[in-house]
């Protein structure tokens, strides 16, 4: 059984009137049956609105499911009695890496998270210097968080996480406000976190391009889970991720289009090399 | 009518220990009714470099001609240069804030002194030159969805009849169909007004999709300023600077390497495809269909 499992997992947003009546209801999760298991690297794609966050959300408890249930390493999310014991192993890192730095120095703003556990003192920063070292940002320990780029910012903020030793990282977004560059630093950070660390990664992103580190894709749409796949698998279906208001990289869509000329490529194509390989074969 | 930037350096927090040349020595023309691409990395300038197109910043030294006016001359009426350069920020639907998308369009205008029944056709017809449905009148614009926001706040800087719009990163956290639907329109505005369109973007997929000029921008100074083909055929100079070529480009200079005798201008994935196609026809007498 795995790390992260749902059961007709259900969501909805209720808007509420002044008097508390019912004025709308908004399901943005819809039944979702997942099952992730430890280790996983797990892509979640879907259009603006399609319930990705919602969903992540419930990994960590912050939302708790309207019918359903979601399972968190055989917790209920649901159980309030284990909600800091889920949220110590389930970290989650957000879109703006402004709006998650709270300290003035970047080894204090690491260190609070293990602080608020109660790790004791030297413990808390052997945590920081592993968590740091880990996320490459070990030279920048002692410089001001502000003067720091986007992908950088990412980084601690990956790094404050790493320091409550979690099992899993829920990332959502995490490079949606970054240029290439910080991009590339984010994306290859969690990808050795998942590799070297073990850790469970649930990255949610638009970037197409980011989802080839993942071994699963999960694709939502109207809050359900439409597919499910490896990047492999998911990318040869070109068709049906623009139905879904998605995309695939410019290499795929380019030997997508040499295939439908008739040149004899194989399907889902991810890498420049893959491509140039084929069409040399010809 | 044109803007020229004219030996036009920035210097942030002079004398301090956190001095920076954010802009140095800038020469650049910019014509009436083009498409433009500005990437640059963070940091690079680019930012800084559009502020100053709307004199929201002021140069350190040099000189901003529009339309052959002196934007830094004592008299010159900087009011009147803002309703004409528009600025569409980043992330431009956090500065949403009336009630109704109507009326959060009227702003602009509205501000500009114009009357009652001006205000709405412009309104309207910023509307409709972003894609939004009439339906969405009265609608809160904080209902609406990311891509949605984003059209709101762009028909209201298209409501104030900018001559020249420039758009920071406009497709920013948005979905790939949401990205090339905002796109699409910004391109349809360029064809159909003629209006003079400043992109700044961080994809090269993009840019390369739409523009006719490229300017790349680092550390303050422009590195490259011409065709998005010419400026993406320098990628290994441009990786060097913390950007990338489009990935196309990539395949198509690794097939040039293997021996494959395509040319290695294609930037979209089309043009790739009709070269690819060209080369490998002539090669082998295949027949290949055309669809």
């Amino acid at each position: 059984m795995g790390i992260i499992r749902s059961e007709n997992l259900t969501f909805e947003y209720i808007r509420r009137d002044e008097e508390g009546n019912v004025e709308s209801i908004n399901r943005a999760i819809d039944h979702v049956n997942i099952d992730v298991q430890k280790g996983d690297f797990v892509a979640i794609l879907g259009h603006n609105g399609s319930g990705k966050s919602t969903l992540a959300k419930h990994i960590n408890s912050i939302l708790v499911p309207t019918e359903g249930t979601m399972w968190f390493k055989d917790m209920n999310t649901s159980d309030e009695d284990k909600l800091w014991d889920i949220r110590q192993s389930a970290g989650m890192v957000f879109q703006n890496p402004d709006n998650q730095i709270i300290a003035t120095v970047v080894e204090e703003d690491v260190g609070f998270g293990p602080e608020n556990l109660g790790v004791p003192t030297e413990d808390i920063w052997r945590r920081v210097e592993e968590s740091l070292n880990a996320v490459g940002m070990m030279e920048y320990r002692t410089h001001s968080p502000n003067k720091l780029s986007g992908g950088q910012k990412q980084r601690v903020a990956i790094a404050g996480i790493m320091a409550m030793k979690p099992e899993c990282i829920v990332l959502d977004e995490p490079t949606a406000m970054l240029d290439p560059n910080g991009r590339k630093e984010v994306i290859r950070t969690v990808k050795e976190l998942n590799e070297k660390e073990k850790v469970t990664v649930i990255l949610i992103t638009h970037y197409m391009e980011e989802v080839i580190s993942a071994n699963k894709v999960f694709v939502m749409d109207e809050g359900k889970v439409v597919m499910e796949g490896t990047p492999k698998e998911i990318f040869s279906k070109v068709d049906m991720l623009k139905k879904y208001r998605l995309d695939v990289p410019q290499v795929t869509e380019l030997a997508f289009e040499l295939k439908r000329s008739g040149l004899s490529i194989p399907e889902g194509i991810l890498s420049i090399k893959e491509l140039v390989d084929a069409i040399c074969k010809l | 009518m044109s803007i020229i930037i004219d030996k036009l350096n920035y210097i942030y927090s002079t004398g301090t220990a956190y001095e920076k040349h954010a802009l140095k020595n800038i020469n650049l023309v910019i014509n009436d009714g083009e498409f433009i691409g500005l990437i640059g990395h963070t940091g690079s300038g680019k930012s800084t470099l559009t502020q100053h197109l709307n004199g929201l910043m002021k140069g350190t030294s040099g000189d901003i001609y529009y339309n052959g006016e002196n934007i830094y001359d004592k008299n010159y009426n900087m009011k009147s240069l803002r309703n004409k350069v528009g600025l569409v920020f980043q992330y431009p639907e956090h500065q949403l804030f009336e009630t109704t998308v109507f009326k959060d369009i009227c702003f602009g205008p509205r501000n500009q002194g114009l009357d009652e029944l001006q205000i709405e056709l412009r309104a309207y017809e910023a509307m409709k030159m972003v894609g939004l449905d009439n339906d969405l009148l009265d609608a809160s614009p904080f209902e609406l969805s990311g891509g949605q926001k984003r059209r709101v706040a762009i028909a209201g800087v298209l409501a104030m009849k900018p001559e020249v719009l420039i758009l920071d990163e406009p497709t920013a956290g948005l979905d790939p169909k949401g990205r090339d639907e905002i796109l699409d329109q910004i391109a349809y505005l360029h064809k159909e007004s003629n209006i003079t369109v400043i992109l700044v973007s961080h994809s090269m997929e993009d840019v390369a999709r739409y523009v006719d000029r490229l300017i790349v921008m680092n550390k303050g100074e422009i590195a490259f300023n011409d065709t998005p083909q010419k400026v993406f055929a320098n990628y290994k100079e441009l990786e060097a600077i913390g950007l990338a070529a489009p990935q196309v480009t990539y395949v198509m200079n690794e097939l040039k390497i293997r021996g494959i005798p395509v040319k290695t201008t294609p930037i979209t994935v089309e043009e790739a495809k009709e070269e690819i196609l060209r080369v490998l026809k002539k090669g082998t007498g295949l027949e290949i269909r055309n669809d």
